[in-house]
């Protein structure tokens, strides 16, 4: 299983739809990813794991670097996750409160604060 | 001896093989269903530190994965030849703080410079110029160097691993020396699964 990436935009939101596992093997190309969109003005971004099969503390970190590029650019970086043994690893590292993390790509898109 | 033990090239493709490996193991152990993502996530974080351990100090070793399996519960051990820096757990300190003088050049050039000691460096340290020269004075450049196959300062301290083991596996003990170090944790299992 390796990672998929795909990308669409809605409105001024960019989602990126991710699937398969990230970890410290294909954490880099989702790191290359969002770099790359970052560098084009996408600055609105959610990301999608509702696919994501496995998650580590690489794809944590590659998150919180694309979090802090956005803010960089008064963006944002939202999360759509449902999945409970992904969300677990949000809480157990405190990100839950790092990220917005929500239901669905729909609500993500239509968050403002 | 080991119920399984893997040796696996220090490469990031090869986490995963370990991961797999571990659970399947785990399973056959009798390691409740619930619990075995805990397991992968757990052995995936330590395979990932050795990995990121063994490439920023140029150690041309396998990492070693051993698989025990008890009468009451499953151990996991992965073990790392890297020469220890210092680091904390959360919840205890173990060694001291980061307070070695840098090395002149040092600083701007800490990955070079533990590449290069690295590589005249063997298992059982020493040598010259060597990594390890008394236990609280780790060579400086590789002692701050956080092992990160994602090479960029801003993508997680290089310990949020640990972070997330300690937070998930109830036994875990964490051993280190100049020769290497050891993640060791365990779990509960159930009836043993027959094959």
């Amino acid at each position: 299983m390796d990672l998929s990436l795909s990308t669409r935009t809605v409105g001024d939101r960019t989602i990126v739809e991710v699937g398969g596992e990230i970890d410290v093997y294909t954490a880099p190309k989702l790191r290359e990813q969002l770099v790359e969109l970052v560098n084009d003005g996408s600055y609105h971004l959610v990301v999608d794991m509702e696919g994501v099969d496995f998650l580590d503390s690489t794809g944590l970190g590659v998150l919180v670097g694309g979090l802090k590029r956005v803010r960089a650019h008064e963006g944002s970086l939202r999360l759509v996750c449902n999945q409970e043994r992904i969300l677990k690893i949000f809480r157990i590292t405190g990100l839950t409160k790092v990220f917005p993390i929500h239901s669905s790509v729909d609500e993500a898109v239509a968050a403002t604060d | 001896m080991a119920t399984v033990e893997l040796l696996f090239s220090a490469l990031p493709e090869h986490v995963r093989t370990a991961r797999l490996v571990a659970a399947a193991v785990a399973r056959r152990a009798g390691v409740d269903e619930a619990v075995l993502d805990e397991v992968r996530l757990a052995v995936g974080e330590a395979c990932t530190r050795a990995v990121g351990l063994h490439m920023s100090h140029g150690i041309g070793s396998p990492v070693r994965v051993s698989l025990i399996e008890d009468e009451k519960k499953f151990s996991i051990e992965v073990g790392d030849e890297a020469p220890h820096r210092r680091f904390t757990l959360p919840g205890g300190t173990l060694g001291a703080g980061a307070s070695a003088p840098p090395q002149a050049g040092a600083t701007s050039d800490a990955k070079a410079k533990a590449t290069a000691n690295g590589n005249g460096n063997g298992p059982a340290g020493g040598g010259g110029g060597g990594l390890v020269e008394a236990d609280g004075a780790l060579m400086p450049g590789a002692r701050d160097e956080i092992p990160e196959p994602v090479p960029e300062e801003d993508e997680g301290d290089g310990e949020m691993g640990l972070a997330v083991i300690s937070g998930l596996v109830d036994d875990v003990e964490v051993t280190t020396d100049e020769n290497g170090g050891v993640i060791r944790m365990s779990w509960p299992t159930t009836e043993p699964v027959l094959p």
